[in-house]
Parts: structure tokens; sequence; C-alpha cells
């Protein structure tokens, strides 16, 4: 599981540490746009890290400093205990896979995945290239050119040219950006497997939240040059302690709530005149108002005065305003009588009616889902378009 | 009618390209004329004299190796600082850049005339008004072949990816190996390019040598000079040759092609 450390304990400079760790991390281009701010970042050997972010959040800057393509304007980049900060991109055991694979087009496939073992006068290159080729199912187009072949072809190349090198780690900058979606489905699942199968460690920039939790053990939050959280997929999304986190990573309902009480256990919120808890472990906010956060899947929906099955209390007085049937579930929007708009996905398991848009209904949810956050944050960051 | 409404666009094209080649076939007609008068330009008999007596006529031979000459230095000089120019202008931030873009630019669009009477006027001014000949028309032309060479590397290295550099030192290329391996091959088929247009160039140029020759002469100055006099058939045969020439270089050209795409296909 993740061990990564949210707040550095260690002292700077500490050597003891294998992984990947950046410490203070900062750049600032010229012209004065600093694109990460004091980065702190623990990527354990072996591990599959994904930077997740919108674009302009400094993910591919952090990424671009690791491979010595970019020089941290302050900060410390150590991996396994050595001090590679301001080491010659040819002198890091780090290699990347470019977002438009920058395959070299005068080469051969071949030539292209030999080209790091040849500059290194490794032995034996002509076995390993074969071994790599195979492991990417690429082994009869050895002798083409790029531009020969596919665009999930010529991802594999990329992938094969960086991975032959064992580094210690592994770059990946959107590297299944330029693919459609089921080339891109079917790539996630193959580079999880050759992660799994290669053991190396695995850093993965990608501005897709969905890619980012199907491949990575940890996912790293990033927002305007900062890890917003970090954690596993299933950690961030259950219990996300922002509101750009809980927008950016899949969908949230906030709501304006004031903090009654703060008990060992739960928080007592009123929303709008209505008593909900919030676990102790879920509340992200010392202040007296909150944004009270649920998942759109976890409310649930029935007739007006039917008992729904939650032991939270039930909010009355919502009226469907827009239904949208997707065969496996149904996406409600219900207009509260607060003024504010939820979204509510039902399962279609057959134990509801499918409501009509003017349906009168009430809505409700388990407290142990519920999340609150900070007041102050914008209750719209980080929340996607037409997603 | 019809058909020759169907068949208006082929008939055209087929015109066109009589309108270009007839030039080109009368020159390797003439190459091999027995002609009765050096005054008439006219197909008088079949003859090998031309080809076996190649340099024959006076001068013909000396001019043609000095223009040869002269082109493959002025090719060579040119070549060379215009990649390194074209180097510094594509990838170096430095004061001044955008004002040698330009002025990289003027000797392409200011007339030879110009260009040439200037020259001289520079060549008088320098005191060399007594040395003008090989060394002033190498010097001119390596002058105007730059700007060419220059704008073509620049293109093809503008036109080049620069994560591909990127890449190659992320694989552990040094820098020199980056340029060698990388860089160059790139930028290669823009530096051949330029150096084929910087020879006909050169080799081709009438005005600005004329202007600066002294008492050198150049093959286009020598077919100049002789046509006062009726032009030797020997000149038809240079002709023939340069064609035969790039034509064969053409050729090769799409034969290598074709024969890496075969292969790889």
């Amino acid at each position: 599981m993740s061990q990564v450390a949210d707040v550095p304990t260690e002292q700077v400079g500490d050597s003891s540490y294998d992984g990947l760790r950046l410490r203070g991390v900062s750049k600032t281009y010229p012209n004065g746009f600093t694109a990460v701010d004091t980065l702190d970042l623990d990527v354990p050997r072996g591990s599959f890290i994904a930077l997740l972010g919108p674009s302009g959040c400094g993910k591919t800057t952090t990424l671009r400093m690791v491979a010595g393509l970019e020089t941290p304007t302050s900060g410390e980049i150590r991996l396994a205990g050595d001090d590679i900060t301001y080491a010659k991109p040819y002198k890091r055991p780090v290699n990347t896979v470019f977002q438009n694979y920058a395959l070299f087009p005068h080469l051969d496939i071949f030539e292209n995945v030999a080209f790091g073992l040849k500059r290194r006068k490794v032995k034996d290159v002509e076995a390993q290239v074969r071994e790599m080729l195979a492991l990417v199912e690429l082994d009869s187009q050895a002798r083409k050119k790029p531009t020969q072949l596919s665009g999930g072809q010529q991802q594999r190349v990329a992938l094969a040219r960086a991975l032959i090198n064992r580094p210690e780690v592994l770059l990946l900058d959107e590297p299944l950006g330029a693919l459609d979606l089921k080339l891109r489905r079917s790539m996630q699942i193959e580079i999880k497997r050759i992660q799994t199968e290669v053991g190396l460690t695995f850093v993965h920039v990608t501005h897709d939240q969905e890619e980012a939790m199907t491949m990575a053990d940890t996912v790293a939050v990033m927002n305007a040059g900062v890890i917003e959280q970090l954690g596993a997929p299933e950690e961030l999304y259950e219990n996300p302690r922002s509101t750009f986190v809980a927008n950016f990573l899949g969908q949230s309902n906030l709501i304006e709530g004031t903090v009654v009480s703060r008990g060992s256990d739960v928080t007592s919120v009123d929303m709008h005149g209505i008593g909900v808890s919030v676990p102790t472990g879920r509340t992200h906010t010392d202040g007296e108002k909150g944004w009270i956060g649920i998942r759109p899947e976890k409310v649930l929906i029935g007739e007006e005065g039917e008992a729904l099955d939650a032991p939270g209390n039930t909010i009355p007085g919502g009226v469907v305003t827009d239904v949208s049937f997707n065969g496996v579930s149904t996406q409600y929007l219900v207009r509260m009588p607060w003024g504010q708009e939820l979204a509510v996905f039902a399962q279609n398991t057959g134990r509801t009616r499918i409501f009509r848009r003017g349906d009168r209904v009430e809505l409700s949810w388990r407290p142990e889902y519920a999340f609150l956050l900070d007041f102050s944050q914008d209750a719209s960051a980080g929340a996607q378009k037409g997603d | 009618m019809r058909w020759i409404r169907e068949h208006l666009v082929l008939f055209l094209g087929l015109l066109v390209l009589v309108y270009m080649f007839v030039p080109i076939f009368v020159v390797v007609l003439m190459s091999f004329n027995d002609p009765a008068s050096r005054n008439v330009y006219r197909f008088d008999g079949f003859t090998l004299d031309n080809w076996t007596n190649f340099c024959g006529p006076n001068g013909l031979c000396d001019s043609l190796v000095t223009s040869v000459l002269i082109a493959a230095l002025a090719t060579l000089i040119a070549t060379v600082l215009g990649t390194l120019a074209a180097f510094a202008l594509v990838r170096y931030d430095f004061a001044g850049r955008s004002a040698s873009n330009l002025l990289i630019f003027l000797p392409m669009a200011a007339p030879e005339i110009v260009l040439g009477s200037s020259l001289l006027a520079l060549f008088v001014a320098a005191g060399f008004a007594g040395q003008l000949g090989f060394w002033t028309i190498l010097i001119a032309h390596v002058m105007f072949c730059l700007s060419f060479v220059v704008v073509t590397v620049r293109a093809r290295l503008a036109g080049m990816d620069d994560t591909l550099e990127q890449a190659a030192m992320d694989l552990y290329a040094t820098p020199a190996q980056t340029f060698w391996r990388v860089t160059f091959p790139l930028v290669l088929p823009g530096i051949v390019g330029a150096a084929l247009l910087s020879f006909s160039l050169s080799f081709d140029d009438f005005i600005i040598t004329n202007l600066n020759a002294g008492t050198e002469t150049t093959f286009p100055m020598y077919v100049w000079g002789v046509a006062q006099r009726g032009v030797p058939m020997q000149v038809n045969v240079v002709g023939t040759l340069m064609f035969l020439l790039s034509v064969a270089v053409v050729v090769a050209g799409e034969v290598n092609n074709r024969r890496r795409r075969a292969t790889l296909t």
C-alpha cells in the first residue's frame, strides 16, 4: 500500500530512502509564472504513482524536473539516496515516455529501442531488444520506420525504448493522450501489466482521472503547482479533503452547512434546517460553516413519504428537474427546497421506478458516506464541464 | 468532338511538356551536329566529333574547370557557414537575431546587377582592383549562396521536433552524441538540398561573376563571349552532360526512395 508521507518527517538530505524523493521543489519561469510551488513527494521504489491535474497545474513540469529537462528554481530531488537535482538528463537513471512519443524518425524500430543501450555501451543489445519487442508484441515490426506504425504501436515502441534501460524511475508524460478511447483503455491495462511484470517505479502524468485511478496505486491530485491530496484512488475518491479533489475526481454534490457540534465520532451539521452528521475522519474543516459533500451515486432517491433504507435523515421537498436514463443507471437532477440542484445516480436495480421530470421525491444518504470541506474553498473548483 | 473534349487535359499537358523539353532536345541534338558554318545554328550532319574532341574550342575546358572549381569551393564554404548560421538563428536567442534574419534574406531579394556592381565598388575601394579574378568571384559566390543555405537549413531545423533531442538526452546520449546521432541526420536532407542549390546557383551565375571576374573566365562568361562569333557545338555537349547529370541525381534519389519503401513494406 501507499507509504507516502504527507509531511516530510525526515531531514532533507537523508539518503536512506531508496525511492524518488522531492523536497521543497519549486519552478518559477523567467516570466514570473510559478509552475510548481514547494512540492514534497515521495515515490516508493516499485510503485505506480499518477500525477493528476488539469493543464497548467505543474504536473508535467514536475515530471520534466525529475527527467532533468527542467532545472528546479529551488528544492532537492533525490533518487535512491543520490542528489540528482542538477544532474544532466543523460546522467540520470530515469527514462521518459514522451507525450508525442518522440521516436527518432530516421531510425527503425529496432534502433530506436536499442538507442539507450548503445549509448551506455551495454553488451548483448540484440537479444535485449528482441526480448523487449516481444514484451510489447512488436517483434515482427523491428525493421519498420516509426511513421509506418499505427499510433498504438508507436506508443508501445516509446514504452519499450524507455523500459529496456531498466531505469530507477520511468516517467510517462500523458502517454495515451493521442490515442482513441478504446485503444487508450486497452493500453492502460497493458501498461499496468508491464509495470507489474518488470517491477519498476512508474510516475505517470495525466489529466484523465479515470486513467489515473485505473492505473496507479497512488494518485497525487495537483492544482496550481501544489499537491492537493495524495493517496490510494479509493481513499481519494471516498474521502476528498478539498473541493478541488471532490470535483476533479468524479463528481460531488457540495451543500452549504453550519457546524452544530463536534463529537469524537461524528460532526453534526445543520443543512438548511435538516440535521446531518459527518464522520470525524471525513471532517476537513475547523470552521463554523462547511461544504457537506456527497457523491451522486451515494444519494438515495424515493417517493415522497417512502421510508428510504438509510439511517440518516430524510430530506423532503425535492423536485426532479432532469432525467437521463443510460441503461445501467439513471442520472437525476433534483431541485431542493433551498434552490440547489443535486445530482443523483440511481442504479437500475428494478426495485424503484424511474422518476419523471416534475415528480416530487425525497433524498437520503448514509452519514458515513458524507464528507465536510472547508467553506472558504470554491465549491466549483476543479469541476469539469460536460463530464 | 467528344474525344477531344475528354482528352483536352492530356493534350494540354503534353503540349506543356513539349514546350519545356524542346530546348533540351535541341541542345542534345546539336551536340551531334557537324556544322557547315560557325555562324548558322542549324543541323547539317551527324558527327561524334563534338564529343570526342570535347576540349577543342580554345578556352572552353579552362572555363569549365574554373566554373566547377569555384562552384565546388563556394558550395563547401557557403554550406558550412550557412548551416552554422542557421543553427545559431534557430537555436539561440541573441540580441539582433531578428535583424540578422532580415539581413540574411536581403541578398536574395536584391537584384543581381546591384549586388554585382556594389561588390565591384567594394573590391575597388578596398584596393583589389588589380586582383579581380578567381578569388573575388569565389567571395562573391559564397556571399549569395550563403543566404540560400541559411534559408533552406533554417526551414528544416525550425520544422524539427525538439523533443527528439530531449528524448536522445533522456536515453543517455551526451550533447555531442545527441547532435551527431539525432540532430545532424535529421537536418542532413536540408543541408544536402542547400548544397545542390548552391552549386547550381554558383555554376550558373553570370551577372555578378562578370562584374567581378577581372581577366578570369567562367563557363557562362565563355558561352556569352563566343556567342558573338557563333557558339561551338561543344557547348551543347556540356549542356547535355549537365542535363544527364541532373537526371541521374533525380533518378538515383527516386530509386533509393522506392527501394527503401519496398524493403519496409
